[in-house]
């Protein structure tokens, strides 16, 4: 047994687990930057008064709510990288470090555009015409009066999709991004002899990821309530 | 409250020459198949207090949202000082701030404090600085008696002093003409009076106002004329003398005689 541990600790010399970790948190910061942005204006897109925004926004939602997101990476990198040779950095791995960011931020932005959408349906119509009533056009609405309350109903549904993003990091892998999946793959391939330590590893560190992100969300859904 | 009787008559025997404030003719408003407002043919003068009466379904919200056009129209035109309602965009924004409107649900910024609710609109619609609509914001908490709430957000008001600040809060705009849709029926009853006493002053300064309410203590004390509306048409309209004594159409009889002898 206590040669098993031994066994396992070498597993962290052999292998930088903390550095793959490292890169799956960068991964998912960058994209909730990016997925909380563009989710942003596809939720302006399909609540504001032109059909044609509407429509837009909903299309992009149904599609890539619905496209595996191993399918948005490896089309940005076979497709957009490989075929049409756009190279987002000259230093090859942070290339694919930054296409897989984008697949990310692509992927969920559809899901933080719904979060977002719940959001305005916990803001009652009359705040809405209160803000026309006077003078404010759409945009500053939405700006000053419809999102700043829509966001803090929101807490709840957005922390779920950062919690999915920080898991689906591990999916960056299929656009060759060295992160902790794709570590995990060469530690089963090289030592067998602690497998389950492997496993263990990798689902102990996304837990300790993933439950602050869950206690905060908690936390701040309630400090942050809008009193009616 | 005889400055405003005088004002108001001295109005109607000049109200051939001025332009009426708000101009609604051949309005026609649906619902689907529910034909809300009918031909609806409504004239204001500068200065005059109109209360809207009816029973419940009659078209009374509708016609007060019609006029900023929180409801659009199917035909007919409005207008608000000789100018037309624009269809969308800027224009519609700026002629909507002339309009200041009192929901009956109050509806202030949640998310905002009292005071931040009064200058929004001054500062981001009528270009204020923060420093002049603060200061005009605080005399206005005062006239209507909550200046010293400004800092708390709304839910920690009780419902008489939030509509106090609705009120103070489309006051801000400077609007030629406010809209009150029934401010004081989402109220308790030691709270109705609050509210129409700042009702009645601000009649009594002059303003222009359509009010939706069932409060006659309030179409007595403040109004020129009252308008019964029913099925979506304005069925009659008189000086509240006139009209709670001897209504004429069987509609507002009998209207009358239910809100009356309960
Ligand atoms: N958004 C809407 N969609 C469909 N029907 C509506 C809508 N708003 C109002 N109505 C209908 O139009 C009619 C007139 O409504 P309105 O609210 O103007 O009446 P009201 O006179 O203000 O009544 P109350 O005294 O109950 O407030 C009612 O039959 C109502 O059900
Ligand atoms: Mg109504």
């Amino acid at each position: 047994m206590s040669s098993y541990f031994a066994d396992f600790a070498s597993l962290f010399e052999q292998f930088d687990v903390f550095q793959a970790f490292w890169v799956n948190i960068q991964l998912t910061f960058f994209a909730a930057i990016g997925s909380m942005l563009l989710g942003t204006v596809l939720a302006l897109m399909r609540v504001s008064p032109i059909a044609s925004m509407r429509w837009l926004g909903a299309g992009y939602v149904n599609i890539i709510r619905n496209t595996p997101l191993t399918i948005i990476l490896v089309f940005l990198v076979l497709g957009v990288w490989s075929q049409l040779q756009i190279n987002l950095s000259s230093d090859f791995n942070q290339n694919f470090f930054r296409y897989a960011v984008i697949g990310l931020a692509i992927y969920h932005a559809a899901f933080v555009c719904e979060a977002i959408r719940s959001g305005v349906n916990t803001v009652p119509v009359g705040q809405a015409e209160a803000a026309r009533a006077i003078g404010l056009g759409f945009l500053p609405s939405a700006r000053l009066i419809i999102f700043p309350q829509a966001l803090r109903g929101a807490i709840t549904p957005l922390g779920n999709t950062l919690i999915a993003l920080t898991k689906n990091t591990t999916v960056a892998a299929a656009a060759s991004v060295t992160e902790i999946s794709a570590l995990m793959k060469s530690m089963i391939e090289f030592r067998p002899d602690v497998i389950i330590a492997v496993f263990l590893t990798v689902a102990i560190g996304f837990v300790l990821i993933v439950v602050p992100v869950g206690l905060l969300t908690t936390w701040a859904s309630r400090k942050f309530a809008v009193v009616r | 409250m005889p400055n405003v009787a005088s004002s108001a008559s001295a109005d109607t025997s000049a109200g051939t020459t001025g332009e009426p404030l708000v101009r609604m003719t051949g309005v026609n408003k649906h619902f689907g198949d529910l034909h809300v407002l009918r031909e609806i043919n409504l004239e204001v003068r500068r200065g005059e207090v109109v209360v809207v009466i009816g029973p419940s379904g009659s078209g009374k919200s509708t016609l007060c949202r019609t006029i900023n056009r929180l409801e659009t129209i199917d035909d007919g035109t409005i207008l608000i000082d000789g100018k037309e309602l624009p269809a969308e965009g800027k224009a519609l924004a700026r002629l909507r701030a002339d309009v200041g409107m009192v929901f009956q649900s109050f509806n202030l910024f949640a998310h905002k404090s009292v005071l931040q609710n009064v200058t929004l609109g001054p500062i981001r619609v009528r270009g204020k600085s923060s420093a002049q609509a603060k200061e005009r914001a605080m005399e206005l908490l005062k006239r209507v008696g909550v200046d010293n709430q400004a800092a708390k957000l709304p839910a920690q008001l009780s419902g008489g002093q939030q509509q106090r600040v609705a009120i103070a809060r489309a006051l801000a705009m400077d609007p030629k003409v406010m809209l009150f849709d029934e401010p004081t029926s989402a109220l308790d009853p030691e709270m109705i009076n609050e509210v129409l006493d700042t009702m009645v002053s601000l009649a009594k300064q002059g303003m222009t106002m359509i009010v939706v309410t069932h409060e006659m203590g309030f179409a007595r004390r403040a109004a020129d004329r009252v308008v019964f509306m029913a099925d979506g048409q304005i069925v009659e309209q008189d000086t509240p003398e006139e009209f709670f004594s001897h209504p004429k159409s069987d509609r507002a009889k009998d209207f009358l005689g239910k809100i009356l002898n309960h």
